[in-house]
């Protein structure tokens, strides 16, 4: 199968790499360059466990073709802490006891920040919306939700992270 | 099979590649079509992208608006002249999906997807493929005929220009809250005072989009009272045989469609 | 989210230093989990993986006549594609390893199919895109045999045999029964007696724990002769026993990683991925993934099975439950998995939280052609949980008394004897009932809010009927008794029946009748024995056969003045303590 050559920023870094035609997205970042942040739930665009942000924007990894990231920015959870910080979601998460198994965690976060990046302080209903592509098996949405708008509350949830 | 994938930057140069292409397949956002690619669909042999700017257009034409193909549930939310399908682009999908998803591609996905194209075809809307400058296709035709337009390129869908957003109305009638697949989605546009001129389309009722011209003839000239739409709600499913499948039952869809479009006449909350 | 303690409760039992209990804890893996970093199986990553992609029935039923893999073996990036004669124990099942049922399960079927996604053969590759496409060429010529779905229709004579372990489409209990019994008093004499006889009938769908993580397993060769697996198990010794067993090697040889899991609920005990993903690394030398896809973990991954359970109760003018008689049908799917285990579970737990003096179940573990069931949350319990309190609504209904005064009225209390003849203890029930209408809203009565479960319990509820009636239906040969399903072996003679466990002694019920003299068939049901007449005075007359008007449980009395008790409550999670 032919592979062609793909330039991207990470996080901030730049990324070269070559993919398959037709791969996906979500494929070339855990296997191609190995951030294994995004999670494979589906592959069909339903759980919204691989979301990613590209160019700020949130975006369903596994659905995405790979090859159509050349020259674009791509941020996942790995460029989330700052240093040794934790982003505020992500301390949020942690106060509220967001995760259970954790597989949906890193489609939630890029999921909130996606919304706290256009819309710093929503509305209960806005940050319901804001994840309702993502599915917690574990049923933890109360406590996401209150993370989210937590995070919100703090006012510093949008600014902060790389990427 | 391994898959091709080639892009072009001008939209008659994607067309031509479409229609000369060995099972060939037109990339919208890729909601639909990089699942098939995931799944390793085996009738897909070549995928055709197009970078040309026209596609992500919205502009005026005369009391018209031709939406780009490419143009994104995200960027119809955003865009005011559209504000009055911004209701129905919400509810497609979460967040991400409405960042990929497209107008176009919307208007080949099959059950239970395809809610825009449901708003589309109760708006009159016409489709306009590349290549085709003052003629499009009424929606309604292209509908029927569907399966046998794929090897084509949508330039555009042409609606009319509504400046009351309470003209359209919406309902996508799911059983996972907030968002799920819909059993069954209404449009109603009510152009006029009452129910004179008022298009109404069903999702999921059939194997494409379907008008309820029943439920439209009995509301011409009726007010929209309870006593008014009554014929039109006993007409909700003339005509139709609607599908049993994982979402719902024929019976089901036959019993709730009269209660939802009653709702929806009568613009009380869902 | 806050808790509310009802602290006042019971006050008495408890010293009250809760250390952990209300005060929130920080989970060691939540780092983890919010920064990603959290090591599921899959985030393993390895150099030179090949992906495992299974060739799947598109019949519910059907014969293998032949499989044709040359196409697909001569594609680009296929290494290997694995039939069922390359597993070196091809039939296994799940319990097994705790000497509970029959191997009946390949891991890759040979000769037939019995359930829509059953796989024939699999596809090792280079990439996952390369082995769907490799499955795609696989040639089956099928013989498509008739197949049978519900699980009444799969137990009436002619019904196509699903399972070839259990011709019969049931699993043999202790060797000997169709179904699991539980007897306790004698319902029908109950029955004659009782004001109102109600009957209800109730069913759950499958339904499929769908975690977000796939279920998955990754193997690669290791040192010293060994193998690494990093799966997705809920289950990490079953998985071990189960990869050791079908694959015939010793279990120091595998090294298993788990514990990390995207959700399981249930669905991820008895996986069969590890097993899958290590034979294609022994076949060829090099890691393998073999992992569900999300399609593939609805249709085939094992769901919580259907259940159908028939619910007739008796009950008095007053409310008092007098009997409860159950016939319960798990659809077990195609194979044995943990639906036979599950029934074990849901037999005890009858007649749910009640104390009823006359208990009757006869449920069936019943092999159709469905996706195999297995664990989910609670299972063996749930269903019939449902199909008890719907039945009690249906029960106060009919009746006309309030539903929760109907519970309150027949919950079980400290000192009752339960069906499993074990008294009750750290009984709340009506504790439960008296918060719930608080909270709803709900008027009860002035006698019902006096009524606990400390008191009122015990003395006459605490006795075993004096007789109960036993049968002989659906005994079934040539299966030993030294197990729940063992079959007959050379040189273990079958061992005596137990004895039923009888308070007093009662007529013995007639033998079944003699095994045919050749090889047996796998099932005779037997006649039902003649009802036998009790011969000794019975202190109970609620649970004999005899003439007078049944006797129900004591109306519990009002509480006195809360005498101090000072035992543990809340002592035993699962029971087995007590055991």
């Amino acid at each position: 199968m032919a592979k062609k050559p793909v330039q991207f920023t990470l996080n901030g870094s730049e990324k070269a790499t070559f993919v398959e035609e037709g791969q996906n997205l979500l494929d070339v970042l855990r296997r191609g360059v190995g951030d294994l942040t995004p999670k494979y739930g589906c592959a069909q665009g339903t759980c919204g466990a691989c979301t990613v942000l590209i160019d700020g924007e949130p975006h369903l990894s596994c659905l995405t073709l790979a090859e159509t990231v050349e020259g674009r920015s791509v941020a996942t959870v790995a460029g989330l802490e700052n240093g040794a910080a934790l982003h505020p979601l992500q301390e949020a998460f942690m106060r509220n006891f967001a995760a259970q198994c954790g597989y949906c965690t890193p489609g939630m976060l890029m999921a909130a920040k996606a919304l706290l990046e256009r819309n710093p302080r929503p509305t209960r209903e806005e940050v319901v919306e804001a994840i309702s592509g993502n599915i917690c098996r574990c049923t933890g949405y109360e406590a996401i939700i209150a993370a989210i708008l937590e995070a919100a509350g703090s006012g510093s949830a949008a600014s902060k992270g790389r990427g | 099979m391994p898959v091709h994938v080639e892009t072009h930057a001008n939209i008659s140069d994607a067309a031509r590649a479409l229609s000369s292409a060995r099972d060939g397949r037109f990339f919208g956002g890729g909601t639909l079509l990089m699942r098939a690619l995931n799944e390793a669909d085996q009738s897909i042999g070549t995928i055709v992208r197009c970078t040309d700017p026209v596609l992500r257009q919205v502009r005026s034409e005369g009391d018209r608006i031709a939406i780009g193909a490419g143009v994104t549930m995200a960027e119809i939310m955003a865009n005011r002249d559209l504000a009055f399908l911004a209701p129905v682009a919400r509810i497609i999908g979460g967040p991400a999906v409405r960042s990929a998803a497209t107008v176009g591609g919307n208007l080949f996905a099959e059950p239970p997807y395809g809610d825009f194209t449901t708003a589309l075809l109760a708006l009159d809307a016409s489709v306009r493929f590349a290549g085709e400058s003052g003629q499009s296709t009424p929606l309604q035709d292209f509908l029927r005929d569907r399966a046998n337009r794929r090897g084509r390129v949508v330039e555009s869908v042409m609606v009319p220009r509504i400046t009351d957003p309470k003209a359209l109305r919406f309902v996508k009638v799911t059983r996972v809250k907030p968002k799920g697949a819909a059993l069954m989605s209404i449009a109603a546009w009510l152009p006029g005072s009452g129910g004179r001129g008022c298009r109404i389309a069903y999702g999921n009722m059939a194997p494409t989009p379907v008008r309820a011209a029943a439920a439209e003839r009995a509301l011409e000239g009726a007010s929209l009272s309870e006593q008014g739409i009554a014929r039109a709600l006993q007409a909700a499913t003339e005509g139709l045989t609607p599908p049993t499948d994982m979402f719902a039952s024929e019976w089901y869809r036959r019993e709730v469609a009269p209660v939802h479009l009653k709702r929806l006449l009568l613009g009380q909350g869902q | 989210m806050s808790i509310e303690f009802r602290k006042e409760l019971f006050a008495d039992e408890r010293d009250d230093n809760l250390n952990e209990i209300g005060k929130p804890t920080q989970r060691q893996d939540m780092v983890g989990h919010v920064t990603g970093r959290s090591p599921f199986y899959d985030d393993h990553l390895f150099e030179g993986l090949l992906h495992m992609r299974c060739v799947r029935s598109p019949h519910h039923h059907a014969r293998i006549r032949s499989i044709d893999v040359s196409a697909a073996a001569s594609m680009p990036g296929v290494k290997r594609v694995v039939l069922g004669k390359d597993v070196p124990r091809n039939l296994n099942t799940l319990l097994s390893l705790l000497d509970f049922g029959l191997d009946d399960e390949p891991l890759i079927s040979e000769r037939k199919v019995s359930y829509k996604g059953e796989p024939v053969a699999v596809v090792i590759a280079e990439s996952e895109h390369a082995a769907r496409d490799a499955v795609a060429k696989v040639r089956v010529d099928w013989e498509v045999l008739p197949h049978v779905l519900d699980v009444e229709e799969a137990i009436v004579p002619n019904a196509p045999t699903v399972n070839e372990t259990y011709p019969g489409n049931c699993f043999i209990y202790h060797g000997k029964y169709t179904h699991q019994k539980l007897r306790y008093g004698d319902v029908d004499a109950a029955f004659a007696q009782a004001d109102h006889v109600i009957e209800g009938r109730y069913q759950m769908s499958p339904i499929e724990q769908a975690p977000t993580e796939t279920c998955g397993a990754i193997a690669a060769p290791e040192n010293n002769n060994r193998y690494v697996c990093y799966t997705s198990t809920q289950a990490l010794f079953f998985s071990l026993g189960t990869a050791a067993k079908l694959l015939d090697v010793a279990s120091n040889r595998l090294h298993f990683i788990g514990g990390t899991v995207g959700g399981g609920f249930g669905g991820k005990v008895d996986s069969l991925h590890e097993p899958m993903a290590i034979l294609g690394s022994m076949l060829t030398g090099r890691p393998c993934k073999y992992m569900f896809d999300r399609a593939e973990e609805m249709q085939v991954g094992a769901p919580r099975g259907a259940e159908r359970w028939y619910v007739t109760d008796g009950v008095m003018n007053d409310g008092r439950l007098v009997a409860r008689k159950f016939v319960g049908y798990f659809d077990s799917g195609a194979y044995t998995r943990l639906s036979s285990y599950a029934i074990i579970k849901a037999v005890g737990h009858l007649p749910g939280p009640y104390t009823i003096p006359n208990v009757y179940a006869d449920v069936y573990c019943v092999f159709t052609n469905r996706t195999p069931a297995t664990a989910m949350r609670g299972f063996g319990i749930t269903g019939v949980d449902f199909a008890i309190e719907a039945h009690m609504d249906k029960v106060a209904e009919q009746i006309g008394m309030d539903p929760i005064e109907f519970r309150i009225l027949n919950s079980y209390r400290d000192g009752d004897m339960k069906a499993h003849r074990r008294l009750a203890k750290n009984t709340a029930l009506i504790e439960c009932c008296q918060v719930a209408a608080e909270k709803a809203k709900w008027s009860l009565s002035d006698q019902a809010k006096r009524q606990n479960s400390l008191t009122g319990g015990g003395g006459e509820r605490a006795q075993l009927p004096n007789f109960t009636k036993t049968d002989e239906n659906g005994r079934v040969e040539g299966f030993s008794t030294g197990s729940y399903a063992q079959k007959n072996k050379p040189g273990a003679p079958a061992q005596p029946p137990q004895p039923n466990y009888q308070p007093q002694p009662a007529p013995r019920p007639s033998a079944p009748p003699p095994a045919p003299p050749t090889a047996p068939p796998p099932q005779t049901p037997a006649a039902p024995p003649p009802i036998p007449r009790p011969t000794t005075q019975v202190q109970d007359p609620f649970s004999a056969p005899t003439p007078t008007p049944p006797n129900p449980p004591q109306p519990p009395a009002a509480p006195p003045g809360g005498a101090p008790r000072r035992t543990t409550r809340f002592s035993s999670i699962s029971g087995l303590r007590r055991r």
